[in-house]
């Protein structure tokens, strides 16, 4: 939570230097955006490359449980494309772009705005936070009507750090590898699935 | 990205802590402009109640549509357990 509170307080003291003007994105003279957002996605890649042995050691968690990854990618696309149709001002595209972030609201709002504009990055920040906390607080609620599972399928990529404390109170200390396996793996799809969704 | 795989593929035995702060320090960076464009936007200044709503909408819509299937698929893996005490493993 102190790291949400963190990244929403470096995108509100933006938002404040650029409403007073005092800072303009167009004023580095590069696209300073594109270029921290390639070293990220050099850093990121880093990260997925040493760390093939984590996604492996996981991999002891049997039977049909393992589909659970695949399970929230599709039931989150689904959901959001049967949003859509409420929002006729946005393309389905948009808006599965958007959910394609499990709550990874850093990369997907920073992948959303280089593509589609900073107003769908805003959206998508707001939208994956939403993801956190709606899951934080609803876990309980969640599990009474949907199962063990749906906490973590919820959680989204925040299955494996921020909800995992809330996952193992809620549906069992049972859970937590599967919790952490699934965040991996949603985690490990969003940079992939962001942009595909942006390329249309 | 495929790059850094790669290096990170090849630092695999290296210690990477320092990874972690400097991919923050980059995330902070990023949103911060994020914000500063946002801001410098009057459109989307004057419109952030209803860009917030629709935020909203769209997650309830991914938490409801992936928590729908979690339950399916907890129905079937429960079935699968009953049937097969033994191990419980293989369903499919």
């Amino acid at each position: 939570m102190k790291g949400s509170l963190k990244i929403v307080g470096f995108f509100i003291l933006g938002i404040i230097a650029g409403m007073t003007g005092l800072l303009h994105i167009d004023d580095f003279g590069f696209d300073v955006s594109f270029t921290a957002l390639a070293m990220l996605m050099f850093c990121v890649g880093i990260g997925v490359g040493s760390d093939f042995s984590a996604l492996k050691s996981l991999r002891t968690q049997s039977g049909v449980m393992l589909l659970l990854p695949l399970i929230t990618i599709i039931g989150t696309l689904a959901g959001c494309a049967g949003i859509s149709l409420l929002f006729p001002g946005r393309s389905v595209s948009d808006l599965l772009a958007v959910g394609s972030g499990f709550g990874y609201y850093s990369l997907s709002s920073i992948f959303i705005t280089e593509y589609r504009g900073a107003e769908l990055g805003t959206v998508a920040l707001l939208a994956n936070i939403c993801r956190e906390i709606i899951t934080l607080l609803g876990a309980p609620l969640l599990y009474r009507w949907f199962g063990p599972l749906a906490p973590i399928s919820s959680g989204g990529a925040t299955s494996m750090d921020t909800t995992l404390p809330i996952i193992t109170n809620v549906s069992g200390k049972e859970f937590v590898v599967l919790s952490i396996y699934h965040g991996f793996v949603v985690d490990f799809s969003v940079p992939f699935l962001v942009t595909f969704f942006c390329s249309f | 990205m495929a790059s850094g795989i790669l290096a990170g593929w090849l630092l695999r035995r290296r210690n990477l802590r320092l990874l972690g702060r400097i991919i923050s320090v980059l995330i902070w960076l990023l949103l911060f402009l994020l914000g500063v464009e946002a801001g410098g936007d009057e459109r989307i200044v004057k419109g952030i109640a209803s860009l917030g709503m629709e935020a909203l909408v769209v997650t309830s819509g991914g938490v409801a549509g992936s928590s729908i299937l979690a339950y399916a698929l907890w129905r079937v893996a429960v079935r699968g357990k009953t049937r097969e005490s033994q191990k419980g493993g293989e369903v499919r």
